[in-house]
């Protein structure tokens, strides 16, 4: 296969699959994956805070790993599965991570709380059996300036607990380092 | 839009991409897990003209410990996937390594930053830069003109530059010898940040615990991460490794630095933390 060019300032049209749908979307090559979620498909629960990586407001998942969407460009997550938050849940009811945000107040103007919520399902996914003390670490990762991080990690810790009651086998960890 | 505008080429292969760094010229960057670049283009600090992405390149990810004892590590590894390699591709010789990537950035960072991109980019407090200086590693570039090795310490040039031509990119980096004793610790004002200084030290102790020597090299207290030297000689001169010694080497570190005085910290600053942050690593080192 040979290498392909897309040119400045010319539409690029670029194959994203979101939430379990593919779309194509024709863009300019410098078009975050943020900002194309937000703007050529409006799916606008992905919220954009600092645009340089500091933040977090903007973490999606890219192949079931949490990625900060203002630090790629669409054009990246091509061939690539993406979720945001709202493919959390089915419309009509919450699912356990958003509910366990809810009970534990884990959220107060609620801007920071998709990129979050992102992070958290993506974590959890590769480390069910995480301690208090690694959700205390990952969550570092995102700002949250009503400074409710407490609850943020008592709603995660939860969730992941209630998990395992559920399917302590199945959630396995992948591996034990 | 943030970035100023660009011209986007994803490359098939390593020929494909260094074909296009040698057309395009200057103002065409490589772009892989882009956590660094994308930030600087956000910033408008960076605008490339053109952007490479080598990101699809197959075959550039690879990990593995060979017979020898030799780590390798595809220049396209994410510092995830090295947090997370099984023991039987990145075993007990080289946990260093693996438990560095904890102090890189955060989860979303190290899911697609890449290993390769850290090292060409050589941020002073980079923690790739200070394993690969530590370590003794080879850095494998492939340019138009063929493949080369550079040892590490002659890879480093400065702040963000290194010996890499411009038409050439990384392909692997190998770390040539186990280091079983050996530790990585650093100090940023909050968890995540780039670091303000930080301390690498790798202990040779013999099978009865005695101290043969060692190596030390600090990041963030030059324009490239540095060994020292004097430091290493407190660790070679037959002591017993215990307090008494890691003290002397950690002042030996602090009085033989003459580091920047900057916003991020004094000089005096990042002296009292080469002390602490040396002492702890020798500690961390020897309990392994």
């Amino acid at each position: 296969m040979s290498d392909t060019t897309h040119h400045p300032h010319h539409q690029q049209l670029i194959g994203l699959h979101v939430n379990g749908e593919q779309y194509e979307i024709l863009t300019e090559p410098r078009r975050t994956l943020a900002d194309a979620l937000r703007h050529d498909l409006g799916i606008t629960g992905t919220h954009v805070g600092c645009e340089h990586g500091i933040c977090g407001a903007c973490t999606v998942l890219l192949d079931d790993a949490p990625v900060r969407s203002c630090l790629m460009f669409a054009a990246q997550a091509e061939g690539a599965r993406v979720r945001t938050v709202e493919s959390l849940s089915d419309g009509r009811e919450l699912s356990d991570l958003q509910q366990a945000f809810s009970a534990h107040h884990a959220l107060q103007c609620g801007f920071c709380t998709p990129g979050f919520l992102m992070l958290a399902e993506g974590f959890l996914a590769e480390r069910p059996d995480a301690t208090k003390e690694e959700i205390r670490e990952v969550v570092a990762a995102n700002l949250c300036r009503c400074t409710g991080y407490q609850t943020i990690v008592e709603a995660i810790d939860d969730c992941a607990a209630a998990r395992r009651r559920v399917a302590p086998t199945a959630l396995a960890p992948a591996q034990d380092d | 839009m943030k970035p100023a505008a660009f011209t986007y080429h994803r490359a098939r292969d390593v020929d494909g991409a260094t074909r296009l760094l040698a057309e395009l010229g200057d103002e065409a960057k490589l772009i892989a897990g882009g956590q660094s670049l994308v930030a600087m283009m956000n910033f408008r600090l960076a605008r490339p003209r053109h952007l490479i992405d080598i990101g699809g390149i197959d075959g550039l990810d690879h990990l593995r410990t060979d017979a020898g004892g030799a780590l390798r590590v595809g220049a396209l590894a994410t510092h995830h996937a090295v947090h997370t390699a099984p023991p039987d591709r990145l075993g007990p010789g080289h946990a260093v390594i693996r438990d560095a990537m904890r102090w890189i950035g955060h989860l979303p960072i190290r899911t697609r930053g890449t290993v390769g991109g850290s090292l060409a980019h050589a941020d002073a407090t980079a923690e790739w830069c200070l394993l690969a200086t530590l370590l003794d590693a080879e850095l494998t570039a492939r340019g138009p003109g063929g493949r080369r090795r550079i040892a590490a310490r002659d890879f480093f040039h400065g702040y963000y530059t290194t010996a890499l031509e411009p038409h050439e990119m990384l392909t692997e980096i190998t770390f040539p010898r186990p280091a079983p004793h050996a530790a990585l610790t650093e100090f940023a004002e909050r968890q995540g940040d780039f670091a303000t200084v930080s301390a690498a030290v790798s202990l040779d102790l013999a099978d009865d615990g005695a101290l043969r020597g060692g190596r030390v090299a600090l990041g963030g207290v030059d324009a490239l991460p540095v060994r020292v030297p004097e430091a290493e000689e407190a660790l070679g001169s037959g002591a017993p490794p215990g307090p008494e010694t890691f003290a002397r080497c950690a002042e030996a570190a602090a009085a033989a630095i003459d580091p920047p005085d900057d916003a991020n910290g004094s000089a005096h600053y990042r002296r009292t933390l080469t002390r602490t942050l040396v002492t702890r690593a020798c500690e961390e080192a020897m309990a392994r």
